[in-house]
């Protein structure tokens, strides 16, 4: 992944492209979110990016209640990636009300809006 | 702050306006009126301001906005934004200002008329990058989702935090300056239109318009004014995260931090508060606080709240003007924190005035969650 530009941009480069990168601190070893040019735990510079593995577990969660005629209600949750990072998203395929915390999910590249974005499905049994 | 600035300030003056609807008032008006009442409760006059303290949700620069329509030239401005923890945070800045000769009078102050305006809370935030697209009503999601995980937790209930809404409506039912002083029950809160699981209407605070005013001497004067003074014994500021999806314990604030450090200043503990008004955006931050600041365990804050504990007649008298639920909250409520606090101890307050206060604390939460900042105030018997 191109290393001269920002990660903001790498980042949604690779949801573009349908993949879920994550910036993995070289001296700690731990995964970070958002995307940024340092490590916020052990503040080490020299980050390389990896493709998920996509699977995460919900954290919290909360139903946007919404009128029917406005689209209804919707999920709003916090998604805690394998990689041990944490990240907003929404958890479809199953009603707001079945969203639950510890669920297993498989985080996947959607769209929202016509914008790329990390969304969320159960694990199938 | 350090030790050495305990008891080195002192609130000679507060004032407040356009509490509930102020129609056709803006914001920098109301602002204004508050500065007015502040500063007549101190005998002094905007002249005599020569520090200014002051946040807005209106632009990018509320702080030279207010010195402006204030008319007044402060050689020393603070106006950094942390959200509703800003003003209690000054009571910090407005101390190290006047201790350093930096200014002799500082005014904090503060106006909105976000219910007049637009009938909504107003923000100047923008909703972070990698969280706006998931369209989180701000800033309500994300004290639901900390309410959902500290009932996943803790087995805290819907119950329990609608007894939070009960007790601040008993408390503004006393108080004539209450926006909201109907009869609330828990059934009330449980049956009220739900905007974020777990929360409903009634689990959220008011949206008011309304400004307030605080004005601060160096302690060596502080006898000089009409009023009681009232000292800043501790106060500390700690802050975790911007972005909810960054809060790293959801159940967890940093008001463990500030309170600590604010408790360790003032030389006191939770026990020997007298009153506590906390930053009660939801009912769910009550509980948070009331447990990072050490009244009870981590976990055991529904339990606490329960049963009229914190209600009018319960053992700790908790956000006696009716808090944010329930008497004003015209976007950033911090500030009302410490006038109801700094009025407990004066022995004025509007509604019910405790016994004997001597020691109240101030509690300002900013963001979501994110910034922390609690002050501990007391009478001069307690300097």
């Amino acid at each position: 992944m191109p290393e001269n530009q920002g990660p903001d941009k790498t980042f949604r480069d690779g949801l573009a492209e349908g993949q879920i990168n994550l910036q993995q601190c070289n001296d700690c070893k731990k995964f970070i979110f958002f995307p940024r040019v340092l490590c916020p735990h052990c503040k080490g510079r020299s980050l390389t990016w990896h493709p998920a593995s996509g699977g995460g577990i919900v954290h919290t969660t909360t139903t946007v209640r919404r009128k029917p005629e406005r689209g209804g209600d919707y999920n709003v949750c916090m998604v805690e990636l394998a990689e041990g990072v944490r990240m907003m998203s929404r958890v479809d395929e199953i009603s707001p009300a079945e969203v639950t915390i510890g669920l297993p999910v498989t985080a996947f590249v959607g769209e929202i809006d016509g914008v790329p974005a990390v969304l969320c499905k159960p694990v199938e049994d | 702050m350090g030790d050495q600035l305990r008891g080195k300030s002192a609130i000679v003056g507060v004032g407040h306006a356009g509490f509930g609807e102020a129609p056709g008032f803006s914001a920098y008006d109301i602002m204004a009126q508050s500065a007015l009442a502040a500063l007549d409760d101190a005998g002094l006059k905007l002249s005599d301001v020569d520090g200014l303290f002051c946040t807005m949700m209106e632009d990018a620069m509320p702080v030279l906005m207010a010195a402006e329509y204030l008319g007044i030239q402060p050689r020393y401005v603070d106006g950094t934004m942390t959200g509703g923890s800003s003003f209690v945070n000054y009571l910090t800045s407005a101390t190290l200002a006047l201790q350093a000769g930096l200014c002799d009078v500082a005014l904090i102050c503060y106006g909105s008329n976000q219910r007049t305006a637009s009938g909504r809370l107003v923000t100047a935030s923008k909703l972070p990058p990698y969280e706006g697209l998931y369209n989180p009503r701000y800033p309500i999601s994300a004290y639901a989702m900390a309410a959902a995980r500290h009932m996943y937790e803790y087995g805290t209930t819907r119950e329990q935090l609608a007894d939070v809404a009960v007790a601040a409506r008993a408390w503004a039912q006393h108080n004539p300056e209450a926006f909201e002083r109907g009869a609330l029950t828990r059934e009330d809160v449980l049956g009220a239109r739900m905007v974020g699981d777990p929360l409903t209407t009634r689990d959220c605070c008011l949206v008011t318009d309304g400004g307030g005013a605080i004005v601060m001497v160096r302690a060596d004067r502080a006898r000089d004014f009409p009023k009681a003074p009232v000292y800043v014994l501790g106060a500390a500021a700690a802050s975790s995260h911007r972005q909810i999806s960054q809060m790293q314990d959801f159940t967890v604030t940093a008001a463990r931090d500030s309170g600590k450090r604010a408790f360790a200043m003032a030389g006191v503990t939770p026990g020997d508060i007298d009153v506590v008004e906390l930053y009660d955006a939801f009912t769910i931050n009550t509980i948070l606080f009331l447990e990072d600041l050490g009244f009870c365990a981590k976990g055991e804050g529904g339990g606490f709240v329960a049963d009229g504990r914190i209600a009018p007649g319960g053992a700790l008298p908790v956000n006696t003007n009716g808090g944010g639920l329930s008497c004003v909250h015209p976007g950033m409520y911090g500030i009302f924190t410490v006038i109801e606090a700094a009025r407990q101890i004066r022995g004025d307050a509007p509604g019910l005035q405790q016994d004997n206060v001597e020691l109240a604390l101030a509690h300002g939460n900013g963001g979501v969650l994110s910034s922390q900042v609690t002050a501990i105030l007391g009478a001069a018997s307690t300097v």
